[in-house]
């Protein structure tokens, strides 16, 4: 098997990313919290990437964030496909009320303002970052139900599901043997921009006091530390907003890669 | 020689430099020290050019605002009621009490007495004439049992208040010497009728006519052309633009969207100031940034905990890191130079980690975290200040954890509810007004929970004393108490940051409150 | 009646229901949060016996439910009611912004959805080679950037160092509609480069993903042009996900863009949801939540009623 050069830069740019926020306490060169220089000083020997706005070394910063970006990003992910897809297929395979009934109670919970659902569950729940990926799951996991229901749907149509049906298989294995592989196109698309979409919250939802707490700070939390430099071309801002760049583009080439190799695998011309 | 003076002149023209720089520069270039700040009070005061349109961009507007101006809490509805509204008095950028629609006050000898004397001939914008029977309206919608003003506490010691002819009697509870400088406070602009009949008419007697009213948008004013004042309101038409972003507002004024900005972060100050057309103005003013501690919660209820957090706090760095060096280190009483009677004798606490820790091991705290509670909005760089005291604070062994709260509701439900959190008071005209708004045992925003005998003796006896010398021992007096007895923690007085375009002539600096104390727009005129 | 008109019907029926819901939810919701209308008007310096005042003559002072259901009363019989806070009248605020909103993203959705299906196709087209590459890279860094990064770099650019827009994008009543389109572009281009990636990328992979079936490889056999194959016979089996996402990003730029309105200070509703929850008027929040929940669901009824029309199996169920 050949993995295209695309691919190949998304995993090691993905794989670095991940490695730096597993081993962060190993690599950073200095605590997340200490202050160590001026405010926004610029790079040096010392401070490879400079020092943010209240002088801690950025490099630090970036490697504890990129733990906390990457942790919570994922987890909520996971979480926000694993319901979503198989609310979504399991609508879509049963029909009837069952379908009406889970797709109005997306409905409700999409058309409430994300705000208000934030300050009342900041207000009602304790703050931690469990909550804050459940809350990141759980919001995130209504767009992935309606488009794994509106692909699976126009599956579950198709003789071949009739077909299986008839053979008197089970929804288990309708949905994971008929729908999953022929949806798995769409999906994976869908994860690797929900991936980008959670990275971007988790900075929202601190600012609003659901998430991570200060000292530590996401990367999109130091951006928004910083971003009054921004149009003066402070690194401090710049920095990691690149990572965050550069950390949507590698996963979403690993994801296209995926994506042709599942297009692939269904069969078809090979 | 001639050309470098042409330049110095039309450097103090457009207020680029200070009256002793340019006496330096130019005795520099052999002209007498004399003749050099005659120069410069003609060319700082040179006459104001009539017309044109003036436009603000300011921070602090909400489209939940409105035209009462007792309603007024945010810098934009401030800077609204300083367009439209005329209040008895001002205060002045040497915080001398300017006369407006009062032409003269007076007080019977133990000061529980006042006399004001309205100004005659002065139009509200309907062409009604302010009369004394007015301000007394005015005073009693905002006094009244049902009122809902943000001067109801400051007004609330009138007992009595009549008129006669063009006189205002206000009697007191108790004597007040200060009580002219309570009467500039921005609600507290006079309305025909007091207001009562359509309180959101924004009808009154300042130098702009309300035109264009859409709150959290913009505010458009036009010169009302009766007005009493000629030295007030140059421009003809003027607007005030809601820009609540940082970076919105200074893109606006580099651009020339508008004239000038207020909050400039003044981490940015100094590369704003390389932008063409734009000048950065710093002035230092009577605000302060402060962490404050319940005194009687535990563990702030022991003065020692409370001690070691005072001198675990790194002064000068928050000055520098939050404030870019623009404002001053405070030291635990609210008062700074720029109040009257302030008493620079009072010793200036320093960042001390081992006299920190020594207190933190006598008050007998468990060690485990202090929460501090913080919000972005609590002060411009509350956050970042709270690390920076966290920081300092794990220095002296001392641990803090932040909790970093929404900016929604903060005033409500942390400020003044929990025992440990961030926040900020503007100045107040006088060091009585602050006192007595925070720190007497009675007061409804004592956020400290301070409660102290002794205190509020000396602040009810400087309230009535008439002699200068006493007062001032009185307070310097309390401000030793405060500061080693109080739940106050103030690191910083911060200044006004605030960006002008070149165009704009006629600013000058005034602490009294931003934005040259909300009239910028009607001060200054376009070159 | 025609099975797809009857669901339709069904759909507004419950939408209507939901709605009800929704408005239940964000009353409870609002009312249970810590926090007081009365304190967050008149601020910090506010004395107990002037929030007290305020409360009373608001109305605050009676039980939440007898509230929610005057509220309810009012809406039923047309009268969204005034603003607890400025004591303005909502319907008349709430038109002027509702219309500055949709004005901002109509021309976000008109320029972006048409400019995403086009390069999600030609993406798709080029699957693998450099035209794909250079569209998914510069689509998928302008999303990744948190979009007040990409705001500050649009403004900075074309309005200060250029100077070619406006940066302060505040339309007004009476505003000419040139005037009003040279004031949003600045914004419309942000929310475009914003929305732009998530539509292209799910119109590149729903069409690989049906690029496999026979019927495609069918039609190759005939001599069709690549494009001509992606565009009459791909394309139109994979709409049920495209239209899903686009439907998505249509309701972002309507309910989501507080922050582009923010940093190009224009009037719409987000900011304005904003400053009225912070203030706890009630009213106000329920109005506009009404108005968001129906743009949702609206949305979500076309979005289905599409993909039903365009897959001819779900159109003529047997």
């Amino acid at each position: 098997m050949r993995i295209p050069i695309s691919a190949l830069v998304g995993m090691v740019f993905t794989g670095a990313f991940f490695l730096a926020a597993i081993f962060a306490p190993l690599i950073a060169p200095y605590g997340m919290a200490e202050i160590v220089g001026g405010v926004w000083d610029p790079a040096s020997e010392a401070h490879w990437l400079g020092t943010d706005a209240i002088g801690r070394d950025l490099l630090s910063r970036m490697i504890y964030g990129g733990q906390t970006t990457i942790f919570v990003a994922s987890a909520a992910t996971v979480l926000s496909f694993t319901l979503g897809s198989v609310l979504g297929f399991s609508a879509a395979v049963a029909g009837g009320w069952t379908d009406q009934g889970l797709s109005r109670l997306v409905d409700l919970v999409m058309a409430i303002p994300a705000l208000i659902l934030a300050l009342v569950v900041l207000s009602v729940l304790p703050v931690t970052l469990t909550v804050l990926i459940l809350v990141m799951g759980l919001l995130d996991s209504t767009r992935v139900f309606r488009l794994a229901r509106a692909v699976a749907v126009d599956i579950t149509v198709m003789d071949y599901v009739e077909a299986a049906r008839l053979r008197g298989e089970g929804w288990g294995w309708i949905i994971f043997r008929e729908i999953l592989p022929n949806a798995l196109s769409p999906l994976v698309a869908e994860l690797g921009l929900r991936f980008i979409f959670a990275v971007l919250f988790i900075s929202t939802l601190s600012f609003l006091g659901l998430g991570v707490q200060p000292p530590l700070a996401d990367w999109g939390g130091i951006v928004k530390e910083n971003a009054s430099g921004l149009v003066y071309g402070i690194p401090a801002a710049l920095i990691p907003a690149f990572a965050i760049a550069a950390l949507a583009i590698s996963v979403n080439l690993v994801a296209d890669w995926v994506l042709s190799r599942t297009t692939s695998l269904k069969g078809g011309r090979g | 020689m001639t050309d470098q003076l042409d330049r110095m002149v039309a450097a103090a023209k457009a207020g680029r430099i200070s009256r002793r720089e340019f006496v330096g520069r130019t005795t520099a270039l052999g002209v007498s020290a004399a003749l050099a700040s005659a120069l410069f009070t003609k060319a700082a005061h040179a006459q104001p050019k009539k017309g044109g349109l003036i436009r603000m961009g300011m921070q602090g507007g909400e489209s939940t605002n409105s035209l009462d101006p007792a309603l007024a809490a945010s810098p934009v509805p401030f800077a609204i009621n300083m367009s439209w509204g005329e209040m008895l008095v001002d205060v002045g950028a040497t915080g001398e009490l300017q006369m407006r629609l009062a032409e003269e006050v007076s007080a019977n000898a133990d000061a529980t007495e006042w006399q004001f004397k309205i100004r005659q001939g002065v139009e509200f914008h309907n062409g009604k004439t302010v009369t004394a029977e007015d301000v007394v309206a005015t005073l009693r919608r905002h006094t009244d049992e049902k009122s809902q003003s943000g001067a109801l506490g400051i007004v609330q010691g009138i007992t009595e208040m009549s008129a006669s002819g063009d006189m205002v009697t206000l009697k007191l509870a108790s004597g007040n010497a200060d009580l002219p400088f309570l009467m500039a406070d921005y609600h507290l602009v006079i309305q025909p009728n007091g207001g009562v009949d359509n309180p959101t008419e924004g009808v009154g007697a300042g130098p702009y006519k309300v035109v264009v009213h859409e709150p959290g948008i913009r505010h458009g004013f036009e010169k009302f052309a009766n007005y009493w004042d000629p030295d007030l309101g140059h421009a003809d038409q003027t607007e005030i633009l809601v820009i609540n972003d940082g970076t919105a507002r200074t893109s606006a004024v580099q651009s020339g969207q508008v004239h000038m900005i207020n909050r400039v972060d003044p981490k940015i100050a100094e590369l704003l100031t390389r932008a063409p057309g734009v000048q950065v103005k710093n002035v230092p003013s009577r605000g302060h940034y402060v962490f404050i501690m319940h005194c009687d919660k535990a563990p702030f209820d022991n003065n020692d905990l409370r001690m070691a957090l005072k001198l675990s706090i790194n002064r000068q760095e928050m000055v520098d890191k939050i404030l870019n060096g623009l404002g001053s280190i405070g030291n635990d009483f609210p008062i700074n130079a720029a109040y009257p009677l302030f008493d620079d004798s009072i010793p200036q606490r320093e960042y001390d980690p081992a006299a920190a820790a020594e207190h933190y091991k006598k008050s007998g705290h468990d060690g485990s975290p202090i929460i501090l509670r913080v919000a972005q909005g609590a002060f411009p760089g509350a956050v970042e200040a709270a690390q920076l005291f966290q920081q300092s604070a794990m220095a002296a062994g001392i641990p803090l954890e932040i909790k970093r709260e929404p900016d929604d509701g903060y005033w409500s439900n942390v400020w003044n509810v929990e025992p440990f959190c961030a926040s900020y008071w503007g100045g107040r005209p006088v060091q009585d007004q602050m006192y007595s708004t925070a720190y007497l045992s009675s007061s409804d925003w004592n956020d400290t929970r301070f409660k102290n005998a002794r205190f509020d003796e000396l602040l009810l006896a400087a309230r009535a004393e008439l002699n200068g010398d006493t007062r001032k021992a009185n307070y310097a007096e309390m401000a030793n108490i405060l500061r080693d007895e109080g739940g106050l923690i103030l690191p910083m007085f911060n200044d006004f940051v605030e960006a002008v375009r070149d165009e704009i002539q006629g600013w000058e600096a005034d602490p009294v409150q931003e934005m040259m104390n909300g009239r910028a727009h009607a001060r200054c005129w376009l070159a | 009646m025609h099975p797809v008109l009857t669901l339709v019907v069904q759909r507004i029926a419950l939408g209507l229901l939901l709605l009800f819901a929704v408005s239940a939810v964000i009353f409870l919701g609002v009312a249970a949060l810590p926090g007081d209308t009365a304190q967050a008007i008149l601020g910090q310096s506010a004395t107990p016996q002037a929030l007290a005042n305020l409360r009373a003559e608001m109305g605050l002072d009676q039980p939440a439910l007898t509230r929610y259901f005057n509220w309810l009363g009012g809406i039923l019989t047309g009268d969204l009611g005034t603003s607890l806070s400025n004591r303005t009248d909502i319907a008349t605020a709430i038109g002027q912004r509702l219309g500055n909103t949709l004005f901002l993203a109509a021309w976000a959705a008109v320029i972006s959805v048409p400019l995403a299906i086009l390069l999600g196709l030609v993406a798709a087209r080029y699957n693998g080679r450099w035209p794909d590459k250079l569209i998914s890279g510069v689509t998928l860094s302008t999303i990744s950037l948190p979009e007040f990064v990409v705001g500050y770099l649009v403004l900075y650019f074309l309005a200060v160092k250029w100077q070619l827009f406006p940066s302060v994008a505040m339309v007004f009543p009476g505003m000419g509609i040139m005037e009003r389109l040279n004031a949003v572009i600045l914004p419309v281009i942000v929310l475009v480069l914003v929305v732009l990636a998530h539509m292209m990328r799910m119109t590149r992979a729903a069409i690989l993903n049906v690029m496999q079936s026979a019927y495609i490889e069918t039609a190759e056999l005939k001599g069709l042009s690549p494009m001509r194959v992606i565009w009459r016979h791909a394309f139109p089996n994979a709409v049920a996900p495209v239209v899903n996402v686009v439907m998505l990003n249509l309701a972002y730029l309507v309910v989501g863009v507080v922050v582009v309105e923010v940093v190009f200070v224009y009037p719409g509703m987000g900011q304005y949801l904003v400053d009225h929850v912070a203030k706890r008027d009630l009213p106000v929040v329920q109005a506009v939540g009404l108005i968001f929940a129906a743009v949702y669901i609206g949305l979500n009824i076309m979005a289905d009623v599409i993909s039903i029309l365009a897959n001819p199996r779900l159109r003529h169920p047997k």
